[in-house]
């Protein structure tokens, strides 16, 4: 048989049949449209979790101090006052690898500017908390070393506070207070956006850590500690030293457990990133279902239309088609079915992922690997649903065949 | 020279522990260029004995050469390729493909040839047997906008369309009129006069006598198998006014 006429007798039977055609593909389309769909929010999910973990900063370790025990029931991490402002200054002092180290400590309060006020979150920061958190300064400056140490009453505001409070004019230079505490605005801190918990970063004052000590907070122990080590490399060694030197300071015992969590950016990253790919996985398989049922419907229609076509096959088988031909002719069906079903599935996924996203304000994503594998998978599907029906076709006796009405 | 030669053919179904023989050994020889009919009752062997010939299927015993070759011994690759090549079928249903134009249900052998024939060349071949039928102007039609007549003439061009050596017809006219049947039955007397080796099973004797020899076959068996000189369709076409219009006298007359 003549090479080309083998794909050319193929579409010209799907095309005698329009609207099988259409409903078969339908369900491919609708099964390829799911796993493009769910495939590219999950992947969306999982990169934003991952863009919130990089504006974290980098190489990031955060101390948390220890649970405090009451009664030897734990009241929740964080709560023990067990990490001081020395151990911060030893930590960037005694261990190589840590490049910065900067105590913080929060308050919630009513920050005040003339005759407006607003209830923000005041930090105390050290003099390197923006380099270890990649959070560049817009206008005006960070507060200096020298600074920190002198208490001075200087503060750096974030995005939120230049609206709500100076209603977007420019805040260098002027005075606000906190806590009846007069601190000269500095600097304005560049836009950030949400925190992985889901919380505006951007609304936020900063201070030196001297001053939200002991002018502010009246707290003297740091809530945690934020630790820039050199590089990636040095993650792991450096938690290691990091949890040596505090376990050295806080004169613990081997057999007594940490008063402190070292947590890097990843183990934080981890838990996130975990929950967003379980369900990435989960809406996939969902819809790696309907492709499945999808293939059902093809390798369905295509029996029906082997037992319609009946007749057909017989003729073909008469004038001189072998079995192989017809074998090919009704598998190329399938596959193309299946094929022009998977492309259209990919339109109509790209489709209903933007739908999606823009109204549910998800971010999507698309992978050609996913589109790619999709495409692929139903032209698998062609083959493997299209197999058995050609075959039957393929093993029509031509004289039976004929004589079918 | 004889194109088709059968010796002791037979063919037996097996259903289960019951055998049906329905041939039990035919001898038939046919020269080139002969216009043969085979009749014979339901139940005859006729049809068995045109699946034969037609290398639909495999006789039982015996041996069938077929344009000098012995056919009974080859594959089903082999024998679709004679199907392809050698042998053109005319069905009673016409057998077209629906939703197909007549030209592309012409074109359907050759897109089955070994011959890798161009696009072009397939195109050609297959318009070419639409005008020997004198329907090369109903080429874009679907079988459905097409008369019976011209539906079986379709059928025709497509048996035609690979210059086969022999054309085997299955009850060609039993879906058609009279009038209608006597167009096909001229057609095929003037591919016959051009050379073509023609049979056609038919149980109506009145069809028969428009070939030049009529075998006749029951139980399995040729009864009878004699020359006549055939009816001319064309006469029979010329003179079709006349017997309508006698025809409805005599219905006028009772």
């Amino acid at each position: 048989m003549k090479v080309s006429a083998v794909p050319y007798v193929a579409l010209k039977a799907l095309r005698r049949n329009k609207m099988r055609t259409i409903l078969t593909m339908l369900g491919i389309v609708i099964g390829v449209a799911a796993v493009i769909t769910m495939v590219g929010l999950g992947q969306g999910a999982s990169s934003e979790v991952q863009e919130q973990v990089n504006r974290l900063g980098q190489n990031v370790v955060l101390v948390f101090p220890g649970a405090r025990q009451l009664g030897g029931v734990s009241i929740g991490g964080g709560s023990a006052n067990t990490l001081t402002i020395d151990d911060a200054r030893a930590l960037r002092e005694e261990i190589p690898e840590v490049i910065a180290a900067s105590p913080e400590v929060r308050s919630q309060t009513l920050i005040v500017y003339g005759n407006r006020n607003y209830h923000t979150r005041v930090y105390g920061q050290s003099h390197d908390y923006l380099q270890i958190r990649q959070w560049p300064i817009e206008s005006g400056r960070m507060y200096t070393e020298e600074e920190v140490e002198r208490t001075a009453l200087v503060a750096v505001v974030g995005q939120t506070i230049v609206e709500e409070v100076f209603e977007g004019a420019d805040p260098i230079g002027e005075m606000i207070r906190v806590r009846g505490v007069p601190l000269q605005v500095i600097g304005v801190l560049s836009r950030k956006g949400m925190s992985l918990m889901g919380s505006v970063q951007d609304d936020i004052v900063i201070v030196p850590y001297t001053t939200a000590f002991q002018r502010i907070s009246g707290r003297s122990h740091a809530m945690v500690i934020n630790i820039q080590v050199y590089d990636e490399h040095s993650m792991e060694i450096a938690q290691a030293k990091i949890t040596d030197l505090l376990r050295e300071r806080h004169r613990l015992a081997p057999y007594q457990e940490n008063d402190f969590t070292v947590q890097t950016q990843e183990d934080v990253a981890q838990a996130a990133t975990e929950t967003s790919r379980i369900m990435t996985w989960l809406l996939a398989s969902i819809a790696g279902v309907s492709l499945f049922v999808g293939g059902i419907g093809i390798m369905n229609v295509m029996l029906v239309s082997v037992t319609e076509r009946t007749r057909e096959v017989g003729l073909r088988l008469a004038v001189g088609a072998k079995s192989p031909d017809v074998l090919l002719q009704f598998l190329i069906e399938a596959v193309v079915l299946c094929l022009l079903g998977g492309i259209g599935g990919i339109a109509l996924g790209v489709i209903a992922t933007e739908v999606i996203a823009t109204y549910a304000g998800w971010p999507a994503l698309f992978s050609t690997e996913a589109m790619i594998v999709a495409v692929g998978v139903s032209a698998a599907v062609g083959v493997f649903f299209g197999f058995y029906p050609a075959w039957k076709a393929s093993r029509l006796d031509p004289i039976e065949a004929l004589r079918t009405e | 020279m004889a194109i088709v030669e059968l010796k002791q053919i037979t063919r037996t179904y097996r259903t289960g522990s019951v055998a049906v023989d329905a041939l039990r050994g035919i001898d038939l020889m046919i020269n080139e260029g002969v216009f043969a009919s085979i009749m014979g009752a339901s139940g005859s062997g006729k049809s068995t004995l045109m699946n034969i010939l037609g290398c639909l299927d495999q006789p039982t015993g015996g041996s069938y050469h077929l344009d000098g070759e012995d056919v009974s011994t080859f594959n089903k690759n082999k024998l679709a390729n004679i199907r392809n090549r050698t042998i053109g079928f005319v069905f009673q249903s016409f057998h077209l493909l629906p939703r197909t134009t007549a030209l592309e249900n012409v074109e359907l052998p050759l897109l089955y040839s070994d011959d890798n024939l161009s696009w072009k060349e397939i195109h050609n071949r297959a318009m070419h047997a639409l005008e020997i039928v004198g329907l090369a102007d109903r080429a874009k039609h679907n079988p459905n906008e097409l008369s019976g007549g011209q539906q079986q003439r379709v059928a025709i061009a497509r048996a035609l369309v690979t210059k086969p050596k022999i054309l085997l017809a299955d009850e060609p006219t039993g879906n058609l009129d009279s009038r209608t049947s006597l167009e096909i039955i001229d057609i095929f007397q003037e591919l016959n006069k051009q050379g073509l080796t023609i049979f056609m099973v038919t149980h109506e004797s009145d069809i028969a006598r428009f070939s030049e020899r009529i075998v006749t076959l029951r139980d399995g068996l040729i009864i009878s198998d004699k020359k006549v000189v055939p009816i001319q369709a064309k006469t029979a076409l010329a003179n079709w006014k006349e017997q309508e219009a006698i025809e409805l006298e005599n219905e006028v007359t009772l």
